[in-house]
């Protein structure tokens, strides 16, 4: 009886720990959609929680894009465009939430939003059903844009980043034998670790041991010593940067030295902070890098220390890409009323030069462009190569 | 052969680590029949002391034992005083109301630390700081056994000893002893209750701070909910070897602690978690006072 009373306590502390506060990274108290001087977008994103630092730095980029084009003579058609966000804590059922917030409170044109694919595809069945197009920074799982007509992205999908790291490995660093580690409670690292293991066996590479973990645990040595055992070449973790921070330490504290190979849930200077000398070395795809040599790109990394005193990661420069593709559609949208409109300015989207590369909204609402692959090294990372569609 | 012995080797680390936690809930509830649910919480606060003392004492990055020591010193007085702190404001003034009330009291104050950690510390995990610098000290061809694993385990070792020592060879421990085995009688033997309660407190708060530490050390990353999960496991140790049972907390973390770890290694790792809160279950079946947990056992 005792414990029967204990587990159901339990149980409670567990649904009260999920019921959470909601915090608001910038207040809308008091605005109303029918004000004409402005046009109000909103974002939701992780501000706090383990991947604070994608929402973070997604929300500078569009910070960053905003401030630019409300700081220009003409502004947007005349109008000023202003920013609503709220924070999700990285858990999709606080996304849902802060999206349904956001369109039937706050009443916004769009939505920026989100990084994991996760809290994308919480939330982009009710962008959907209210019509109000999303368009998402970063989310990489194919299902996000397939939920409707109105969810966009400006980013490649997992089956493309899980085929680059898979040629990498297969054709720079020539290894035959490879180790999977993922984070079977995220889409994004399940459909990544997916599409990589079908190219690398398709390109003759065989997969000598698959492991699990989920997203909070602190302890992979039992998965490592494992791994070890099948003696691979090199081991694909595509899962977030506090987990490969851990990951890599203990991996090297067994006396695994084979190089690491990840996605941009890497792209976080967390990573090396968490996984010191133990990371370095190891390689991830990702979405663009500041090791570059292109002047649009140049410009933005520039205007983005001068803004936050900080370099700008991937997942900023996607941010502020997202912001750019949403301000160009409504300069092209027939009118700024009309969310099928605005929804159609998206869909054709063509050629867009953004920080990140050329950005082409393909029919599945996709974007179409290329992966570079970066060496951890350090606070910085070093570019490597870039591999096309 | 050699995974096996690795994976022996990091059961026992893992369950070494549980163990120090779950000696906290043992003892609490060995006197009071509590289940103090805040007691991971305190465990996630004595990582955060050791975290900003580390930044206090500056010692973030002079890895030593010596900066070890002075941090895990300083977690461990920081935790006594909130254990001694919870008792006297949260559970003492309901010591005379039905058990199930201090019981969702503690839940109260769980809820309570986790949130207001989040508020003060942040919800953003952050880097425990080096103070301890991690080698190999012993290899048996592949099998390694590094330095944090053996730090934890002679911590937790240790600690278990002098807490050992305390209960069976001290006045403190015989009053304890008396007091779990009937409060109110010994009361009328001239006992402090309520002194001793408040230094089982004291005393299981400052193993909760010493498990802080160790996790910090060996796994950097700390967070105000790290202890709901690490909390739980420690607790179904507790059950496991027969809560109220000293002995029997270290046993029953350290089988969770391989359990976990063969589970993973030789099954499937996604049902780490399930088999181990199975494990517990078939137990109970089976024990229902838990592995040591006999009636006739002194119970602190």
């Amino acid at each position: 009886m005792l414990i029967k009373t204990l587990l159901s306590l339990t149980a409670l502390t567990l649904t009260l720990t999920s019921c959470t506060k909601k915090q608001e990274a910038e207040n809308s108290a008091g605005t109303t959609a029918a004000e004409s001087s402005e046009i109000l977008v909103g974002e939701y994103g992780s501000m706090t929680g383990g991947e604070a630092t994608f929402g973070i730095s997604t929300h500078q980029g569009i910070m960053l894009a905003f401030k630019e084009v409300n700081s220009s003579p003409e502004k947007l058609k005349g109008k000023t465009l202003k920013l609503l966000s709220l924070d999700d804590q990285g858990k999709p059922e606080e996304a849902a939430t802060a999206v349904t917030k956001l369109i039937t409170q706050d009443k916004v044109m769009a939505i920026i939003g989100e990084v994991a694919s996760s809290r994308s595809l919480a939330a982009a069945p009710i962008s959907q059903q209210y019509k109000v197009p999303m368009i998402s920074p970063s989310s990489t799982n194919p299902k996000v844009t397939e939920v409707g007509d109105f969810i966009f992205r400006v980013c490649f999908i997992d089956p493309f980043q899980g085929t680059v790291m898979a040629k990498f490995a297969a054709e720079n660093l020539k290894v035959k034998k490879v180790a999977i580690m993922r984070d079977v409670k995220s889409d994004y690292s399940v459909g990544l670790a997916n599409y990589f293991k079908e190219t690398f066996t398709k390109m003759g590479g065989s997969i000598v041991s698959e492991q699990t973990y989920v997203s909070n645990d602190i302890d992979f040595k039992a998965q490592l010593t494992s791994i070890k055992t099948s003696k691979p070449d090199a081991i694909f973790i595509p899962g977030y940067y506090t987990e490969v921070g851990l990951i890599a330490r203990q991996a090297r504290g067994l006396g695994l030295k084979v190089p690491l190979l990840g996605g941009d849930g890497w792209d976080s200077s967390k990573l090396f902070e968490i996984g010191k000398d133990s990371i370095v070395g190891s390689y991830f795809s990702n979405h663009y890098t500041t090791d570059t040599t292109d002047p649009r790109a140049k410009d933005f990394i520039a205007a983005f220390k001068k803004e936050f005193n900080a370099v700008p990661d991937g997942l900023a420069a996607l941010g502020y890409d997202a912001a750019k593709v949403l301000i160009d559609a409504m300069k092209r949208s027939k009118s700024l009323t009309s969310s099928t409109d605005l929804r159609d300015a998206i869909a054709s989207t063509k050629d867009f030069a953004g920080v990140t590369g050329m950005i082409t909204v393909n029919e599945q609402r996709n974007a179409t462009k290329s992966a570079v692959v970066v060496k951890v090294a350090g606070d910085n990372n070093t570019f490597v190569t870039t591999i096309n569609p | 052969m050699e995974a096996f012995l690795q994976h022996i080797i990091n059961g026992v680390s893992l369950g070494s680590i549980y163990a120090l936690i779950a000696l906290g809930y043992t003892m609490v509830y060995g006197i009071l029949q509590l289940i103090n649910f805040a007691h991971s919480d305190v465990y996630m606060i004595g990582a955060f002391i050791g975290f900003y003392s580390a930044r206090w004492l500056n010692v973030s990055d002079a890895p030593g034992y010596g900066s070890f020591f002075s941090v895990l010193f300083i977690a461990m007085i920081g935790c006594s005083i909130l254990g001694f702190t919870i008792e006297r404001l949260a559970y003492r003034p309901l010591r005379k109301a039905p058990k199930l009330n201090a019981l969702i009291t503690a839940i109260g104050v769980s809820l309570f630390l986790e949130y207001s950690g989040q508020i003060v510390f942040g919800a953003t995990p952050q880097v425990f700081p080096n103070i301890l610098e991690d080698s190999i000290v012993a290899t048996f061809g592949e099998v390694r056994v590094t330095k944090f694993d053996a730090t934890i385990l002679i911590t937790t070792f240790a600690l278990m000893l002098i807490l050992r020592h305390i209960i069976q060879h001290t006045k403190l421990g015989k009053a304890m002893r008396a007091t779990s085995f009937n409060g109110p009688w010994a009361s009328l033997m001239g006992i402090n209750v309520d002194r001793i309660i408040s230094m089982t407190f004291v005393i299981g708060s400052a193993l909760a701070a010493a498990g802080g530490i160790l996790v910090g050390i060996k796994y950097p990353k700390i967070e105000p909910l790290m202890g709901v999960m690490i909390g739980l496991k420690a607790f179904v140790a507790a059950v496991l070897g027969g809560i109220g049972n000293i002995a029997g907390a270290v046993l029953g973390a350290l089988i969770m602690g391989l359990a976990e770890e063969f589970v993973v290694g030789y099954g499937a790792s996604t049902y780490r978690d399930a088999l181990a809160f199975g494990i517990l279950i078939i137990i109970l079946l089976f024990k229902p006072a838990g592995l040591l947990g006999k009636f006739t056992v002194e119970k602190v």
